[in-house]
């Protein structure tokens, strides 16, 4: 069989106007920073520079609530829900209107494909504003509990694996359900947050409604310990998510925490393989794996495991690893430098703990941070690369004989957040479906997300759900007013 | 007989009160007990050594509450609603005693006892009815932008610790405790420091009626002493700290940040700031202890021919 092979076929760079240099976005405007410092932001397939931003200082984190307690105690605060909605419907347009613009930045800053930026991140970061829209002068029919109403101040720290999106998750709810915002985005993909930050100019949203920061972990630690804030919401890693359980306990902060996840993704020998075996790679490959629900360990009955093998590595083959903006590509840049350690010293470990190690052959760039897509078989329970988050292109094969023997092994991790059932067996599904101690369970499909639907974890990937009536919950509060 | 006074009045049989830990009434394996005053004070009379439980007792009751959960929560909501039905019919047919023993344990009136055992014994029933509705009301289906069936529903999030409230000895304890175990979760329970007789006879009512051994566990003892090792453990989802509220020698923000550790879900004690408060048990609740201990777990589908 003869072999094409693909022409470059490069997304436009020139929707993207970057300013060399931002400041904070605090009370509607961009704001210098008060004894901050700066740090750059950098494309992670090329390294190279795209703007300078700011470290913001405990100072700016102040004003920034500041601005947020003013917002919430006046116009916002004592807007109807009618026309609180009818600002999230602009964002949710205004995000439609520079769809493209908003898919090229994600991946320069990030990495990520612009298959997946341009069809998955941008479209679902405005539908998200587009579903809470309708909330917002609705909340007294979510079955929340009495005289629903906003929280206040609530202070937000999302990650960097899907900024814009994760950006999404957390204002459009707050917004809805009247609260206003501090938020700081990953120190390594500031930048869709500061473009955000144009849209709600565009919007003409009241001043301090929105405020974004940004920063490391610093200034993540002082929006978390900030009196003025009232609540949190924070994407990340567990250990990060255990410290802001620490920090605020004892206060009345209240807090919702999507963390790690090591999920299994369980292939049935009746199910169908080729459509599985296109599961699996959309559970691990999607996104390099830098997704807290990726289906980072394989279950496979035992009778179907070298099949599944077989196929998974002929379809591997296939898979496109390079520049970001090509819209052939299937697998970008590793977000950053750290993760690239990161993953190369837990596959190191997966090595020398016993699994067998495999990777198709592809040329990586020889600038930028890369990482074969990588398969580890052989892999027991015990293994590092089946217990820790990888958050990488790796995939643990493990085998199964029963249905028993697959749940306690599925269920064999502190993390909970989501697992994948393959089979076509209806009765079985859905038996699974109950066993599994996950927040999300996907049957016969993988990584499907929508602002609908609540996603959250169970156990150590953290407390609280994200999106449909129940992601609403997080940002009300009930009952008599104090 | 004495020909000079009548029928001398009998002996009472006292009851010796016990942990409950995995459906069996065990003492402390620490051997130790302390003593149990009327109204709660050391100024009332004695009214009987309760046991003293440890570190160790609560690790038991943790372990029994983990083999317990998972029947209990596989068990029919419709099972389940009969059995916290089942432990009114049970509380009401030993009211008299649940009346004197809270009159004794919190020093108030017939009448306000009365009133109290009764609210008790009607909160079970209230829980009761709820355990084959809140699916309904808090879950449902999601209407996502593809061709997927795309459900969410509520499910227990495992075991439970229970810092039940120091005050209000039985009507406290079955507001916090009947909530937990509705939705399938199993608990253990920390009673009320210095009024635990009133728990003790509620886990012999539970034991009686239907509720598996393990679901409930009931540990009496020093709440300062004990609520720690809960708060870290391990192997426990959850805790509730309403029973921080007056309870000697208890942070409860201490206790929160050990529950980190594992990412417990807490209910913090009611109260502003760093106080804790014990609020009125006798208002009418709403589902907000009830949602703190279940998962939302949402099952995806697709559709095609």
């Amino acid at each position: 069989m003869p072999t094409f092979e693909y022409a470059p076929a490069p997304e436009s760079r020139a929707v993207v106007n970057l300013k060399p240099s931002y400041g904070l976005f605090i009370g509607g405007e961009f704001t210098e920073s008060e004894g901050g410092s700066a740090f750059k932001s950098i494309s992670p397939a090329s390294e190279e520079v795209l703007a300078e931003v700011t470290e913001a200082s405990s100072a700016d984190v102040d004003r920034a609530v500041a601005a947020a307690r003013r917002a919430f105690t006046g116009a916002w605060g004592r807007m109807s829900g009618v026309d609180r909605g009818k600002y999230l419907f602009r964002i949710a347009r205004i995000l439609q209107e520079r769809a493209r613009e908003f898919a090229v930045l994600e991946s320069l800053d990030n990495g990520k494909p612009i298959r997946e930026s341009r069809d998955v991140d941008v479209p679902l970061a405005a539908a998200h504003f587009f579903y809470h829209a309708g909330w917002a002068d609705k909340l007294e029919y979510a079955s929340l509990g009495s005289n629903p109403r906003a929280i206040g101040v609530v202070g937000q720290v999302i990650p960097w694996n899907f900024p814009l999106l994760m950006l999404a998750w957390k204002i459009a709810p707050a917004l809805a359900a009247g609260n206003t915002v501090v938020l700081k985005p990953a120190e390594t993909t500031p930048l869709s947050a500061l473009l955000f930050a144009e849209v709600c100019q565009q919007a003409d949203l009241p001043a301090g409604v929105v405020n974004i920061v940004t920063g490391a972990g610093a200034t993540g630690q002082a929006i978390v310990d900030h009196p003025g804030i009232d609540k949190l919401a924070f994407t990340g890693s567990t250990a990060v998510g255990k410290m802001i359980a620490r920090s605020i306990a004892g206060t009345r902060k209240k807090a919702t925490l999507e963390l790690g996840g090591k999920a299994a993704n369980i292939i049935f020998d009746d199910a169908p393989i080729d459509q599985a075996v296109e599961g699996i790679v959309n559970g691990i490959f999607f996104n390099q794996g830098h997704v807290c629900c990726a289906g980072s360990r394989l279950l496979v009955q035992e009778s179907i495991a070298e099949e599944v093998e077989a196929r998974l590595k002929r379809r591997l083959g296939t898979l496109r690893v390079g520049d970001p903006l090509d819209k052939n590509t299937d697998v970008g840049a590793i977000n950053s430098k750290a993760q690239l350690e990161r993953i190369t010293e837990l596959t190191a470990a997966g090595e020398a703990e016993g699994a067998t190690r495999w990777s198709p052959e592809c040329e990586l760039p020889s600038k930028g941070f890369w990482f074969r897509p990588t398969v580890f078989t052989g892999v027991s329970q015990g293994h590092r690369i089946a217990q820790e988050e990888i958050f990488g292109p790796v995939l643990s094969v493990l085998t199964f004989r029963t249905p028993h023997e697959a749940v306690a092994k599925a269920n064999n991790t502190p993390y909970g957040l989501s697992a994948g059932v393959w089979t076509e067996k209806g009765s079985r599904i859905l038996w699974m479906a109950d066993q599994l101690r996950a927040g999300v369970v996907w049957a016969n499909t993988f990584n499907k997300f929508d602002p609908t639907s609540p996603f959250g974890g169970y156990k150590e990937s953290g407390y609280g759900r994200e999106g449909g009536r129940h992601g609403l919950e997080a940002y009300v509060t009930t009952g008599d007013s104090k | 007989m004495s020909p000079t006074t009548g029928a001398p009045s009998r002996v009472e049989i006292k009851k010796t009160y016990k942990l409950y830990i995995g459906g069996k009434f065990p003492r402390s394996e620490s051997g130790r007990s302390y003593e149990v005053y009327a109204g709660g004070a050391s100024s009332g009379a004695f009214l009987a050594n309760a046991a003293q439980g440890s570190r160790k007792d609560a690790r038991d009751a943790v372990v029994a509450a983990r083999k317990a959960f998972p029947a209990w929560a596989g068990a029919t909501a419709y099972n389940r609603g009969q059995v916290l039905y089942r432990v009114a019919e049970v509380m009401e047919g030993r009211r008299a005693q649940f009346v004197a023993e809270v009159r004794a344990s919190e020093g108030v009136s017939e009448r306000q006892a009365e009133a109290v055992v009764g609210q008790a014994i009607d909160r079970w029933v209230w829980y009761a009815g709820w355990s084959d509705k809140y699916a309904q009301v808090l879950g449902g289906l999601n209407p996502v932008a593809g061709p997927y069936f795309d459900i969410s529903a509520p499910e227990p999030t495992g075991v439970v610790a229970v810092l039940a409230p120091q005050a209000s000895s039985l009507l406290g304890l079955v507001s916090v405790l009947a909530p937990v175990v509705v939705s399938g979760n199993t608990a253990v329970v920390l009673s009320s420091e210095l009024r635990p007789l009133p728990a003790i006879t509620l886990s012999e009512a539970l034991a009686t009626s239907d509720v598996p051994g393990g679901v409930v566990n009931i540990v009496t003892g020093r709440t300062g002493e004990v609520a720690p090792w809960l708060a870290s453990h391990r192997d426990v989802n959850a805790i509730d700290l309403a029973g921080a509220a007056g309870a000697e020698g208890v942070v409860w923000g201490d206790l929160e940040a050990a529950a980190a550790e594992n990412l417990k879900r807490v209910v913090r004690p009611a109260g502003t700031g760093p106080e804790a408060v014990e609020p009125d048990w006798t208002a009418t609740p709403d589902l907000s202890r009830l949602t703190a201990f279940l998962e939302t777990k949402t099952v995806w589908h697709p559709k095609g021919r």
